[in-house]
């Protein structure tokens, strides 16, 4: 049952909970319409303490199509943060305005924060380089679409891994399912955190870490590109460093096998190529559309509609 | 040799790692204590080779949670009429709650603090802990 329920990091769920989201899913993609009036008369808050385009776009989208509205704000100076206010009493606040409520903040745990204090479902939109469970159900819908299912599979992590928080919350969901195996390509600094290298141990799952793409690019069944993201650096001189360590251009995915799909959570920068775009094996824009849909599915079964 | 009389009634606190005498006696807030306490630092001992001890002449209320936290082989003797009357046997705990802070400068514990600071063990024979909110990993008392 996951009416009432909040979404803070991907263990919260279990694999039938995240079944039914994934599976009402799929019917929105097949027939939007028909659930344009299910949530009407509800209403979400989107707290965003840090800048967004895709997860705010399709949370507010999300609840349009289903017939809900949205408040809220999209930089923290534009709410009572800005005179100070605590995470705890803002939370409190909207809470009596709204009957759901999403929250990105740049520092990790704030939404567990949040949580605490709220008794309507709260989401997790992405806290710092730590967890980002929305953009894993996307990832998932789109790995479904693809492939079937998720399971048996080589997925490569390519870019920055320790403060890449899609690709913590998407290792956490994956080290669920069974004949998994992970790649691991990044710069040693950029490696992923202990806590995931440790999930991973536990779970007995098959993983290398690597510095090169190009030797594994034909073991994958998945390449999960991440952006270096200049906002988690406290040092720019270490970002200009390693912006540029990878970068998938046409020549790389010659390397790949015809059926290795291409994904990140976006936005990229320089990591992969333009002219990878076309190749059809690149499937990040979908991902992006495949968000909303996810979006209108988990919104509905925190409130308890389906 | 330096002596320290036996207590009557009280506890005595022993095998405590060299070094971390110091931060049990502050933990605790032996300095403030109107009766009489004795902290030995680097007392000889044959298992750990040097060792800390803390004898209190006092019957209080400890927190083994923090105790376990230092090192589990700590050990706690309740002291009555001059006789060790119980021993305590100390657990390294699964959950710390307000005793360790979280030093990632990304976690929201940096800036708002008005929650408990929960940390959960990862391992057991590293004794690291896990921050309940950014998932940080660290070892509060290493070895």
């Amino acid at each position: 049952m996951l009416k009432g329920r909040s979404l803070i990091d991907p263990s919260d769920f279990n694999r039938d909970e995240f079944r039914e989201i994934f599976d009402l899913a799929h019917e929105i993609i097949e027939n939007p319409e028909k659930f344009n009036k299910s949530c009407e008369g509800k209403i979400l808050a989107t707290l965003f303490y840090e800048p967004s385009t895709r997860t705010r776009f399709s949370f507010e989208a999300a609840m349009l199509r289903l017939g809900g509205k949205f408040i809220g704000f999209s930089e923290p100076n534009s709410s009572s943060a800005a005179k100070g206010e605590n995470l705890a009493d803002t939370i409190r606040t909207i809470e009596c305005y709204v009957d759901i409520a999403v929250i990105r903040h740049p520092k990790e745990g704030a939404p567990n924060v949040a949580s605490q204090y709220v008794s309507i479902p709260l989401i997790n939109a992405g806290d710092g380089g730590h967890q980002h469970p929305t953009q894993t159900l996307t990832d998932i819908l789109t790995i479904e679409r693809l492939r079937g299912d998720v399971e048996n599979k080589t997925y490569g992590f390519c870019g920055d891994l320790k403060f890449g928080r899609t690709v913590h919350s998407l290792i956490k969901f994956l080290s669920n399912y069974e004949g998994v195996k992970f790649i691991m390509i990044s710069p040693e600094e950029l490696r992923m955190p202990e806590y995931i290298r440790e999930i991973i141990k536990k779970k007995n799952i098959p993983f290398e870490e690597v510095e090169k793409m190009e030797p594994y690019m034909s073991d994958l069944d998945f390449l999960y590109m991440t952006r270096v993201q200049r906002e988690r650096f406290f040092n720019e001189e270490d970002y200009i460093r390693l912006k540029d360590r990878f970068i998938l251009d046409k020549d790389k995915m010659r390397y790949a096998k015809k059926d290795t799909y291409i994904l990140h959570p976006l936005p990229r920068v320089n990591e992969i190529s333009l002219e990878v775009d076309n190749d059809p094996r690149a499937q990040y824009f979908a991902q992006a559309k495949n968000g909303m849909y996810v979006r209108m599915a988990l919104i509905m079964k925190l409130l308890g509609i389906k | 040799m330096l002596e320290i009389t036996s207590i009557e009634k009280g506890i005595v606190i022993d095998h405590i790692p060299a070094g971390y005498g110091i931060q049990l006696f502050n933990y605790l807030r032996l300095d403030k204590a109107e009766y009489t306490v004795a902290l030995i630092n680097n007392a000889y001992s044959k298992k750990m080779g040097r060792k800390d001890i803390i004898k209190i002449n006092n019957e209080i209320d400890i927190d083994y949670q923090f105790l376990g936290l230092i090192n589990p082989d700590i050990t706690v003797n309740i002291i009555d009429q001059g006789k060790i009357g119980k021993k305590v046997q100390l657990e390294v705990p699964t959950t710390v709650t307000n005793i360790i802070k979280c030093k990632n400068p990304r976690c929201i514990t940096s800036i708002e603090n008005y929650f408990d600071q929960v940390f959960h063990l990862v391992d057991k024979e590293k004794r690291s802990y896990r921050c309940e909110f950014c998932d940080d990993i660290v070892v509060p008392f290493p070895r």
